[in-house]
């Protein structure tokens, strides 16, 4: 089922641009739009493919956003792409009301999430953007961990009504899965075990997928959900986890707001279970390497097999 | 219902006036003076120039109106009731729980409304999507916004004014009702706006300052704007807030008032000369 044992590396950005083109041929109502990170996001490079259906307005990320909602009314479909700190924070109102309240269509990818951010540090490093997007009424809320599932999230935001958040690495992420694999759920079962279920999403699904085999090394069976459908979250997923009595969420996010705020509020609601966030806690961005970043901000492999071993002993108390 | 007649913009104004005026007494209080400020530009856009009516309201060729200043709300109801969008019953409802017309305009609640607004600084910029789009679209209709004065601090609204002149959205014909005050004083004294007209000019469009209590010259500048090409048009209207209504006109703080026994029983009196002159000459 998945690719990850080959590690293969895959540049996400050109994904969107791709996308973007195979929806934008079919469809004359799909317009691009961008506030000056189009070469970021490489769709610089389809811009002339896209003709009219590509605008840039420059730094104008909250004019972007009121663009979009306009474009919305006159019968266009608007993919909106910016940095996800831009997309999330410094738009919050723009697409709380002139987006989700006014009830128009729009998809937003919000690109470098958390650390992947890396050496465009704290002002560009968003652990906050799921929790803010997650609290708008009727929106629904992914996080990409690869190249295909971000390929079928465009295409489901294209085809769903309202508003669409993605969030996504924009430059190279473990590849997970085939060109043909499919998606049905809101989440993607990759590994079973019956000892500690670790949920994650975004990155932190390919360390998921490591912790697990280092568990194995020790005999504990470990279960590996990608996390990919934030909102509408999957409980029958989370539920079907939390049969092992132990869960870890990971993240590359605030632990307040995201996966891990998500996967607790349906265990405190339907089925109370020995649950540890691994994530971002109490701190801001800052530049680093990708790998110096997540030790700071302890969301890695080790965090992850160190925290499902803690819970087992919770668990078997 | 009152049809809007062969075409007294006018009388259509005193129309506007006088149901704004009521949306307010049955509800006690709300945004009176800048609701107030704009009835004239109501009464010409959809008295005379603003192809939209119950019939089409789904046709993507119409006009399309926004009020950016969305606590303006009552008026553009008023007006869209007297456009036969939906019963007088409903004006009887304004911010009552439950209601299809709460203060600021809402789309989906209302027919008639093309843009939610209320956030300032936002509706001018779904204004600037519309056009585009519709320009994209290679239809040849019209978008129509009023945006405040006050509105205008906000930063969106000059991110909105410069991508309109560089996509050259000579469709898009902006009003800017100009009545001198915001919620908590004179926009001299709380950040001067400087002057409108030379500002458009500066952000590349056709802009000129008019009287917008005068139906005559409010007319006269959509024939203007319509004629112009390649720029979009600012129209900067001259208004007082609380126009039309002594009383009104007259306080220093008339943006979100509830009017006392006295300032309603005076209110009262105006709308009745106004019921009169509708009920003789319409």
């Amino acid at each position: 089922m998945t690719y990850f044992p080959k590690k293969e590396v895959i540049e996400m950005r050109s994904v969107y641009a791709n996308t973007l083109i195979e929806l934008a041929e079919n469809d004359e109502k799909v317009i691009a739009l961008e506030a000056d990170l189009s070469s970021a996001i490489t769709t610089d490079k389809i811009k002339n493919q896209l003709k009219n259906q590509y605008v840039n307005l420059g730094i104008m990320e909250a004019e972007m956003i009121g663009t979009a909602a306009g474009l919305s009314v006159t019968g266009f479909k608007p993919f909106v792409h910016t940095f996800a700190n831009f997309a999330s924070r410094r738009v919050y109102d723009q697409v709380f009301v002139s987006l989700a309240y006014a009830q128009l269509n729009a998809v937003i990818l919000g690109s470098d999430a958390g650390v992947t951010a890396e050496h465009n540090g704290g002002t560009h490093m968003p652990f906050e953007d799921l929790a803010l997007m997650r609290i708008i009424p009727n929106n629904k809320v992914y996080e990409a961990s690869d190249s295909t599932l971000l390929r079928y999230l465009l295409h489901k935001g294209y085809k769903d009504d309202g508003l669409t958040y993605i969030r996504t690495i924009r430059k190279n992420a473990i590849k997970l899965y085939k060109e043909e694999e499919t998606f049905e759920t809101g989440s993607k079962l990759l590994r079973e075990g019956n000892d500690v279920a670790i949920l994650a999403s975004g990155i932190m699904v390919s360390d998921a997928l490591e912790a697990a085999e280092e568990l194995s090394k020790e005999g504990i069976e470990t279960m590996v959900i990608d996390m990919y459908q934030i909102k509408p979250i999957d409980q029958k997923a989370i539920l079907k986890a939390a049969q092992t009595g132990a869960i870890v969420t990971a993240e590359n996010h605030n632990v307040i707001g995201g996966l891990g705020s998500a996967v607790a509020e349906v265990l405190a609601e339907e089925a109370p279970t020995h649950h540890y966030r691994v994530g971002v806690r109490e701190k801001f961005g800052q530049v680093g390497t990708m790998d110096w970043l997540k030790e700071d901000y302890l969301i890695t492999v080790n965090e992850i097999v160190t925290q499902a071993k803690k819970l087992l002993l919770k668990k078997n108390k | 219902m009152i049809q809007v007649g062969n075409i007294d913009l006018d009388l259509f104004a005193k129309k506007i006036r006088y149901y704004t005026l009521k949306q307010f007494t049955l509800m006690g209080f709300g945004h009176y003076g800048g609701s107030l400020s704009i009835v004239e530009t109501l009464a010409v856009l959809y008295g005379k120039h603003l192809n939209a009516s119950p019939e089409i309201r789904d046709d993507l060729n119409r006009d399309y109106f926004v009020l950016s200043k969305g606590h303006a709300g009552p008026a553009l109801y008023a007006t869209l009731y007297l456009k036969g969008y939906f019963t007088e019953e409903w004006l009887g409802t304004l911010n009552k729980n439950g209601t299809k017309l709460p203060s600021h305009p809402d789309r989906n609640l209302i027919p008639g409304v093309d843009m939610t607004t209320g956030s300032l600084g936002q509706g001018i910029s779904a204004a600037t999507g519309i056009a585009l789009g519709n320009k994209i679209a290679k239809r040849e209709n019209y978008t129509f916004c009023i945006v405040g004065d006050g509105e205008l601090n906000e930063g969106q609204a000059w991110e909105a004014i410069q991508m309109a002149s560089h996509n050259k959205l000579d469709k898009l014909i902006i009003f800017v009702d100009d009545n001198k005050m915001q919620l908590d004083g004179p926009t001299l004294e709380i950040n001067n706006p400087l002057d409108f007209v030379k500002k458009f000019q500066a952000f590349g469009y056709f802009s000129k300052r008019i009287d917008g209590s005068s139906v005559t010259e409010i007319s006269e500048a959509v024939v203007w704007a319509k004629a112009n090409h390649d720029k979009p048009t600012a129209i900067i209207l001259d208004t007082i807030k609380g126009q039309g209504i002594p009383i009104i006109e007259e306080m220093g703080n008339n943006h979100h008032i509830r009017p006392d026994k006295a300032t309603n029983n005076e209110i009262i009196k105006v709308m009745n000369i106004l019921g009169k002159e509708i009920e003789v000459n319409g």
